[in-house]
């Protein structure tokens, strides 16, 4: 292992995020850190991941769709943000693309994922 | 002012930080950096510490560095580089620098040599806008235009920018971030980007435009003072 790559591993450990197994097309629930003034607060952002980048090292991220007042918002998140408070899977999608951009284009029905209910979590 | 350092470019990471920032770093690794010998006034006409980093195979090292390495009882170094320090700033030979040498928030100049571009245009060498792509512009679309004025001066005028060789130059870029050091693994995390390749050398040095911070280990931070995170001052 290269020395970038235990650097990264270490920070990755020494922050110790709680990530749970998620892919695209999975609705996810983010506890996002807010601060206003002096006090912060956890603001949640639900909606459906619609892709993951770099992988679950330190570099990685996903987006997040969801349609807020008849507006399709995407918000970015790093995987390891020490702004992130929580992060829940709220359904499971099942889906064939890594990446859903096409959801960019759709409205109502044609944009539903439907549920994965044979989900099985990967053994560790 | 206090000499700079030798480091080895070990490439670019992030670091979260407690508030919830992220800061693109690049990682400086000190590798056995060691003053090799000084340059005084008496003998030289000049002061300087001459620094090395990095390890060298004893027999690809000439005859000549083998008798300058061992008059000051070092192993032999892959990189060697002076820096001007006055006097009172010399560091005895033989001592190893660490990576506290760098406080945590300082600025720093980073001097490296830039990765080579080759033969590039003005475009990419000189930021030009280049030509239209369509209004009759005919295969010149990345061109860099007219050079200059008409029979009066007759000539384009030296320094003109044009196409040309580019990088593989000295570069410093002034004023960058120390976030962090690791005087264990001997790293030197620096916010931004540094000039350079992957496993190349740069020096780092205290930046010329800042006012240095107080507590600045003088003449430099040492190894051997074992422990004691202030063995600079002796």
């Amino acid at each position: 292992m290269d020395l970038i790559a235990q650097l990264e591993a270490e920070q990755v450990a020494a922050l110790g995020k709680d990530i749970p197994d998620f892919k695209a097309g999975d609705t996810i629930r983010v506890g996002y850190k807010v601060t206003e003034g002096s006090r912060s607060r956890v603001q949640n952002y639900e909606g459906v991941c619609i892709s993951r980048k770099n992988g679950s090292g330190i570099a990685g991220s996903f987006t997040v769709r969801k349609i807020s007042f008849g507006e399709g918002v995407e918000r970015v998140f790093p995987l390891h943000s020490t702004n992130i408070d929580s992060i829940t899977v709220v359904r499971r999608g099942r889906v064939r693309r890594a990446k859903l951009y096409y959801l960019r284009s759709r409205r109502g029905k044609s944009a539903r994922i439907a549920e994965d209910t044979t989900y099985k979590a990967k053994k560790a | 002012m206090r000499s700079g350092i030798i480091a080895k470019k070990v490439g670019m990471t992030r670091l979260f930080m407690e508030d919830g920032q992220q800061i693109p770093v690049t990682v400086l690794h000190l590798d056995g950096l060691q003053v090799v010998s000084q340059r005084t006034e008496d003998k030289d006409g000049y002061t300087a510490v001459q620094l090395g980093a990095g390890s060298a195979k004893v027999k690809r090292v000439s005859k000549a560095m083998r008798g300058h390495f061992a008059a000051s009882k070092v192993e032999p170094k892959r990189k060697l580089v002076e820096f001007r320090v006055p006097a009172d700033a010399l560091i005895e030979v033989g001592a190893e620098i660490s990576a506290e040498h760098f406080l945590e928030g300082q600025k720093v100049d980073v001097t490296g040599t830039s990765i080579g571009k080759g033969f590039a245009g003005a475009m990419k060498r000189h930021n030009f806008g280049g030509l239209r792509a369509s209004h009759g512009v005919s295969i010149s679309h990345r061109s860099h235009g007219s050079t200059g004025q008409c029979q009066d001066p007759g000539k384009v005028f030296k320094g003109k920018k044009m196409a040309g060789h580019m990088g593989a130059a000295r570069v410093t870029t002034q004023n960058l971030e120390v976030v962090k050091t690791d005087a264990e693994r001997g790293l030197v995390f620096i916010k931004g980007a540094v000039p350079g390749p992957k496993s190349g050398w740069v020096t780092v040095k205290d930046a010329v435009k800042k006012k240095a911070p107080e507590g600045l280990p003088f003449p430099a931070a040492l190894k051997t003072a074992e422990a004691s995170a202030e063995g600079g001052e002796a």
